[in-house]
């Protein structure tokens, strides 16, 4: 008997504290609405551990029926929840990442206004992201996947006084229902062609369909789909361009909204539909293809950002996009894990600098900082781990990710050596970048704006010369313990966290990927399926093997993060001129990479001012004025024309009044003897 | 037995002065008369058809308007004390505020 677990609870939790505090929130002190959303997100992390320890002894998958929601015809989708391996990991990756960062916002956040309102958002988001994660069907996952685009949107755009980031909240969210579009055509098909959103009846219907070889067939198309969709949440070319401006937000929510948790809802669809991929290599092919180049263009472009929380957002596309790419070569278990420990190292960088930028009084240039070392230690230290964690030095979290993902890009049925080389370099850039990032910020001399002159002199008001989220304390100081805690406990998991999925080739017992082996397996018949048979019974004679080439294999990924520290180290460290010259040398390739492409720009003018112009002209000015408002307008004044014209018979005069009621009475009477008498 | 046909013409000779008074007088006591004395020039007529056609229903309705016009009676003359107060005028041509 498998025990009640309760799941209903998980996201219910986090959406009575969004209530409470959203409703009475703005009476309560700050103590009292940093416990209401504490409790309630820990409460929920309790509970998925709760329900992790328990999972042994549940049948997976593990269905909980609540209500049903929608009965049409056959048609029925119901609020179910829906427990395996793999919602299983996400939820604790959610609740758990979601709780540390909670505790970090509630430092952060201390001294900014709307402290109840920002909690709130939080905790609404963490309902949403746990529906969208535990939903046993695609329609209650598309209610938390709008949801957790929402409290994006309400978090991108906290600051709301200030225009930016208003505007990266709309663009964040209109870009995003781009995607949606996508998405929501793949679930029609499904209704239309399966008769069922349901992830057991749908998978089942789904996986006695032969593997198709066309390029039209309709789980292609579905799966097409569904990547536009995960393109859309998950910031992947071409519709990444919302993710960057998403850094307007408070760094809290951009560590847990933008790095660790709702980007990766993209890649937790793919992994959870991947029995629809499985049939359809044609989309599994563009999903490797898009993961792969953006993986590649997003960390281009990081390379040449200033801004500490920009290069971590194109970092965290290019992340995306390797973990899009591991799904695209069927490796579904190596992009949920580099997805798992890319939520510690990300999540950590994030919060790393978001203690950065509270030290430095809300300054985020990169340029601006610099020497940081000595003056917040504990800051340094954890982001160094989680700098050589995303670099995927051995033996931190990112390495076992990222290697897997690498060697599987090579490996698997679906792979190529195109891909293995994209990551490789991408892996490369990914470790330069990054040290650049640590050696401005930490090394050299500090080269900010007022604090050395002054001799760190404690002054008022400082914070507000940049404009940027408000840290007005004077001299840099380190980060309040409350948000040193989640920094540390980051780091550990950044640090031990690939250790669940250590590679069988080095000796390893690749834990990870043999609990998620259940629910993903690759269940396609045809060549995919023959090569797993083939490969267990040859294990044992191919095994050495294999290992040997794959332990090579890790050795140059190894070597190309090395590569990139080292010449992170050359130009920011050892040369601080260097760069400056190669910028110049390289002219327009480097403006070009600084301006991001002109991605933005191009989008500006190819689909935002033709939609904004026709809009304007057409529909404002012509259809929505010259139509509708005209016609409305005339017959008003028509209406008031003709009122004019009788109200002057309301005289006021009593005997005028008695006057016409007598005339009246006058010609009903003449009337009525007239009828009479004929 | 006096015939019908005389209260009718005595209830429309009533009537008629009635409007007339209501129509032509200024004071609004004496129009609030002129409203009674329509009034019981109505009644005049239907207690004349009552007895004429030994139907009980017509004095019924005779009750009727006494009563509506008691009450009538009372509201009137309320407002008339409120807006004497207030305009210290029972000229109707005055009481006029309420045009546009």
């Amino acid at each position: 008997m498998t025990p009640n677990l309760h799941l209903w609870l998980i996201p219910l939790l986090p959406l009575i504290g969004c209530a409470i505090n959203g409703l009475c929130g703005r009476r309560f002190p700050r103590q009292t609405v940093a416990a209401v959303a504490l409790a309630f997100c820990g409460a929920a992390f309790a509970m998925a551990l709760w329900v992790a320890i328990q999972f042994s002894s549940v049948r997976v998958p593990h269905v909980e029926f609540l209500a049903t929601w929608i009965r049409a015809g056959n048609f029925q989708a119901d609020f179910a929840f829906y427990l395996d391996q793999l919602s299983l990991v996400m939820l604790l990756v959610v609740t758990g990442v979601g709780f540390l960062i909670h505790i970090y916002s509630v430092g952060y956040m201390w001294e900014e206004g709307g402290f109840y309102r920002f909690f709130s958002y939080l905790n609404l988001f963490m309902f949403f992201m746990l529906t969208l994660v535990l939903a046993n069907n695609y329609l209650l996952m598309f209610i938390g996947w709008e949801g957790v685009g929402l409290a994006s949107y309400l978090l991108i755009g906290f600051f709301f006084l200030r225009g930016s980031a208003a505007a990266a909240g709309k663009k964040a969210f209109i870009v995003n229902r781009i995607g949606d579009f996508g998405f929501l055509i793949a679930l029609f098909l499904l209704i239309k062609h399966f008769g069922s959103l349901n992830f057991e009846q749908l998978f089942k219907s789904i996986s006695v369909l032969p593997g198709e070889t066309t390029e039209a067939g309709l789980l292609t198309s579905i799966g097409f789909l569904l990547m536009v969709g995960a393109a859309g949440k998950s910031a992947q070319i071409p519709l990444y361009v919302w993710l960057p401006d998403a850094m307007e937000g408070p760094t809290p929510v951009s560590a847990l909204i933008h790095a660790a948790t709702m980007v990766t809802a993209g890649v937790y669809m793919v992994a959870r539909s991947h029995v629809i991929f499985d049939r359809a290599p044609t989309a599994l092919m563009v999903v490797a293809i898009i993961g792969t180049l953006t993986a590649l263009f997003a960390a281009t472009i990081g390379v040449a950002q200033t801004d500490i929380k920009k290069v971590l957002a194109y970092s965290t596309i290019s992340q995306l996009g390797y973990m899009f790419m591991a799904c695209g070569v069927a490796a579904y278990s190596a992009g949920i894990f580099h997805l798992v420990t890319h939520a510690f190292f990300k999540g950590l960088l994030f919060l790393a600098a978001g203690s950065v930028i509270h030290a430095v009084g809300g300054e985020q240039d990169m340029r601006h900082m610099g020497g940081l070392r000595t003056k917040i230690p504990w800051t340094f230290w954890t982001m160094t781990m989680a700098t050589f964690a995303i670099s995927g030095f051995p033996p931190f979290a990112g390495f076992f990710s990222k290697d897997a993902i690498l060697w599987r890009a090579y490996s698997s049925p679906y792979g190529s050596w195109v891909y293995w080389v994209i990551g490789l370099f991408t892996a490369f850039l990914t470790a330069f970048y990054m040290f650049r990032l640590w050696f401005l910020t930490f090394f050299g001399n500090y080269r900010g704006a007022a604090e050395e002159l002054h001799g760190h002199a404690e002054h008022a008001g400082h914070g507000a010369h940049l404009g940027r989220e408000e840290h007005g304390h004077g001299g840099i100081h380190e980060s309040p313990p409350i948000m040193l805690a989640p920094l540390v406990i980051l780091a550990v998991l950044s640090v031990v966290g690939g250790w669940i999925g250590w590679p069988t080739a080095q000796g390893g017992s690749n834990y990870f990927d043999k609990f998620l082996e259940p629910a993903l397996h690759v269940t396609a018949p045809g060549a995919s399926a023959g090569e797993l048979s083939e490969s267990a019974q040859t294990q044992a004679t191919e095994h050495s093997e294999q290992g040997a080439k794959e332990r090579v294999f890790t050795t140059i990924s190894v070597v190309a993060a090395g590569l990139g520290l080292l010449l992170a180290w050359l130009l920011y460290y050892r040369r601080p001129e260097l760069p400056q010259r190669i910028a110049d040398r390289l002219d327009g390739l480097y403006h070009a990479v600084v301006n991001k492409y002109y991605v933005d720009e191009f989008y500006a003018a190819v689909f935002v001012k033709p939609l904004v112009e026709g809009s304007s002209r057409i529909l404002w000015h012509g259809v929505d004025q010259g139509l509708i408002d005209s016609s409305i307008n005339s017959s008003a004044d028509g209406a008031r024309e003709f009122s004019d014209a009788v109200r002057h018979m309301q005289s006021g005069n009593l005997r005028s009044y008695a006057g016409w009621i007598a005339a009246g009475a006058a010609v009903v009477i003449a009337y009525m003897t007239w009828m009479g008498t004929r | 037995m006096v015939p019908l046909s005389y209260y009718l013409v005595l209830s429309g000779i009533l009537f008629a002065c009635g409007v007339t008074g209501f129509l032509i007088r200024r004071n609004i006591i004496t129009i609030f008369m002129s409203i009674e004395l329509m009034l019981n020039g109505v009644n005049l007529s239907f207690v004349a058809f009552a007895a004429h056609w030994h139907a009980l229903s017509g004095q019924v309705f005779v009750f009727f308007v006494m009563v509506v016009a008691a009450a009538e009676a009372a509201v009137g003359l309320a407002i008339i004390i409120a807006v004497y107060r207030t305009r210290e005028t029972l000229n109707v041509d005055r009481v006029n505020l309420l045009k546009l």
